[in-house]
């Protein structure tokens, strides 16, 4: 589903040059939860803005559902995007002055879909939220945890194969926090691949697998749900990864 | 999409109101300055009469003095209008299709109804062939036939104002006016017409409005009637009765002919080479022959009806609209700009370069055309306080709709040339600029 390889990634001011990833590799398979942890600073967002096609890369090989999208033209990035990829900002990034259903609609709109299956996949995408009834109200009138549902449901509305998740829980309470994270687990429940970039441990080991960046490079990675023995059988067996198998 | 794109043009005015009434009024101003200027020039260079303008022409001879040209900055001009016998003749040898002498005069009108108080009307001395020759409208009656020109019948055809004013409206046509005593039979009351420029009589003004009734030109000498209009002379003539100023060398009679074909004009010139010519023997017409007739874009061009000047403030105005433009540009990237995190997310969800590109477009393009229904009130303004400060009131500077079309066109074209910078910037916005800050 998604194969980096020995990515690098540096951010160049006129003073300073900054290794933002350095020979990242990482591998994640269809249907797999990851959470992606580490320090400010660590790359965590670098990681997910180029897995999901947000920024360029200098070095290194990067495979999208099989393709490598190193070469691809902004154009055909926007469209990857569009048809492929799901994304959940921590600071929800919803626009202010439309309601949910026209929020929703966002990236259906860039897809040309016809307006009758918008509607229904809007209606779908609210109903699994529980904001349906809410379609017609603007994000201010809805609290945190609300919104960020709200920008779930523009995520999954599109049906894509790929979830990218920046600190969805970021700027949520603890209680909102675990309904969002129920949100996510549902989500992947049905199938959909998710990659999540969380500070909160907790919610990390509720992913099938946690990858701990730091400087840049895959410091550690975790299985956080699955027994020693079975961890080692698979290592065995060289079959990866391993949440698939739970 | 572009419906989408007008829908989010106008959450965004609304999201911002001061920033967009700021653009709008900046496109606005400029357009109703730009469209106000251009539509008194559009009015005022425009063919009054396109179906013949090129078989009308108007006439002038040199009957000026020996001794200098009728214009001392162009002695090769003939005077601009004829002698009253000159016309008189002209129209007696019926050498073209049509013809019709003309001048101004005006007649005081006794009041059908005895509480009613006199009043004086311009009236447009003239031959019966000036209505079919100008393709004058009527609503009631028509024009009078040569056998009137030619009996001096005292008929009159109405304006349609000057019929409502006497007659309420209704077909007066067999009606009788009383004029400086004498009784007037009316028998045609024509439709609005307002020919822009008055392109049969520039000389007393080419923007005044169509005179309130015609009646013979044959009736001139039997009222002794005066002209109203501008008259010129040269020679020192001992006038003590109105048949000697009648058969006068001051030239006073606007002097039109209608010709089947262009063809026939070398044949006219040489008519009236050989009419001078004649004169010449009788000891008039002292200059070398000089005689031209003139199609009507022609004798617009000749009175100059389009001043130089009307061209530079044209063009001036233009330049203030670009100076408006370079506002807009400043604002729309001030607006633009604030929409940076909305440009990344929109990207991030899918949106190429061009869909942004579009979006943006769409937007200014949205404001350009508020601007410009805006700026047409300002047009209409404009060209009110235009007809006041040159005492025109009956609207014969006003906004036709290709000015109306040209007037939004233009703001619409002109907003989205000021939006291509901005919308280039913003397009450029990386998808993942904003993201993390919003």
């Amino acid at each position: 589903m998604l194969q980096m390889t020995h990515i690098q990634k540096i951010y160049h001011t006129e003073l300073v040059q900054t290794h933002a990833l350095r020979e990242l590799s990482v591998s994640v398979t269809g249907g797999e939860f990851v959470a992606v942890t580490g320090s400010s600073g660590s790359g965590k967002t670098t990681f997910l803005n180029i897995a999901g096609l947000l920024e360029s890369f200098e070095h290194g090989t990067y495979l999208l559902d099989g393709e490598n999208v190193s070469g691809l033209s902004d154009d055909e990035r926007s469209n990857y995007r569009n048809q492929k990829i799901g994304f959940i900002f921590q600071s929800f990034n919803l626009i202010p002055d439309l309601n949910l259903f026209e929020n929703v609609d966002v990236p259906l709109r860039y897809r040309r879909l016809p307006s009758s299956e918008r509607r229904q996949r809007i209606e779908h995408a609210l109903e699994t939220v529980g904001l349906a009834s809410r379609m017609k109200h603007i994000p201010a009138q809805l609290s945190g945890g609300q919104q960020q549902r709200v920008a779930i449901a523009r995520a999954i509305a599109g049906q894509p194969k790929f979830l990218l998740a920046d600190e969805p829980t970021g700027n949520l309470d603890t209680v909102m926090a675990h309904q969002v994270m129920e949100l996510l687990e549902e989500i992947h429940a049905n199938g959909t691949t998710i990659v999540m970039v969380t500070h909160d441990p907790e919610l990390a080991n509720r992913a099938g697998r946690t990858i701990q960046l730091v400087d840049g490079c895959v410091q550690a990675e975790e299985y956080p749900n699955i027994q020693e023995e079975v961890l080692q059988a698979a290592r065995l067996n060289g079959s990866q990864p391993l949440s698939a198998q739970i | 999409m572009f419906k989408y794109n007008v829908k989010l043009a106008l959450k965004s005015m609304r999201r911002n109101p001061v920033m967009t009434a700021l653009m709008v009024a900046a496109i606005a101003v400029g357009i109703g300055v730009s469209i106000t200027t251009l539509t008194v020039y559009y009015m005022m260079s425009s063919n009054p009469i396109p179906e013949k303008s090129d078989l009308l022409f108007a006439i002038t001879l040199d009957s000026w003095s020996p001794l200098r040209p009728f214009d001392d900055d162009a002695p090769e001009r003939a005077p601009h209008q004829v002698t009253f016998h000159d016309a008189e003749r002209l129209v007696a040898l019926a050498k073209a299709r049509r013809q019709a002498a003309m001048f101004e005069s005006s007649l005081i009108i006794e009041p059908l109804d005895q509480d009613d108080l006199p009043f004086e009307a311009g009236a447009r001395v003239t031959s019966g062939d000036f209505f079919a020759m100008f393709n004058v409208p009527f609503i009631y009656g028509g024009g009078w036939d040569k056998s009137a020109d030619a009996a001096a019948e005292p008929v009159v055809v109405l304006s349609r104002q000057l019929n409502e004013r006497l007659f309420g409206g209704e077909d007066s046509v067999g009606n009788w006016l009383t004029m400086e005593g004498t009784r007037f039979q009316v028998v045609g009351v024509i439709d609005s017409w307002e020919p822009t420029p008055r392109f049969y009589d520039p000389i007393n003004g080419a923007f005044q409005e169509v005179n309130d009734m015609f009646i013979p030109y044959a009736l001139t000498r039997v009222l002794e009637l005066q002209s109203a209009g501008s008259d010129w002379g040269w020679k020192s003539e001992e006038i003590t009765s109105f048949e000697q100023w009648l058969n006068s060398e001051a030239v006073w009679v606007q002097y039109f002919i209608e010709l089947d074909s262009t063809r026939d004009r070398e044949e006219y010139v040489a008519h009236l080479d050989a009419y001078v010519s004649e004169q010449k023997r009788l000891g008039r017409f002292e200059r070398p022959l000089n005689n031209h007739i003139y199609n009507v874009e022609q004798w617009m061009e000749y009175h100059e009806v389009v001043a130089n000047d009307s061209k530079v403030l044209v063009g001036l105005s233009f330049l203030f609209l670009v100076v408006c433009l370079l506002s807009t540009i400043a604002l729309t990237l001030t607006k633009f700009v604030g929409k940076k995190a909305e440009t990344s997310l929109r990207r991030a969800l899918g949106a190429s370069r061009k869909t942004i590109f579009n979006q943006q477009i769409v937007e200014v393009g949205v404001i350009g055309f508020s601007g410009g229904l805006i700026g047409l009130l300002l047009v209409a303004l404009g060209l009110q306080g235009i007809e006041y400060l040159y005492d025109s009131p009956g609207g014969l500077v006003r906004l036709d709709w290709l000015m109306v079309f040209t007037a939004v066109g233009i703001a619409i074209v002109s907003s989205m040339i000021a939006g291509l910078y901005p919308a280039w910037r913003v397009c450029k916005i990386p998808p993942a600029a904003q993201l993390k800050t919003q």
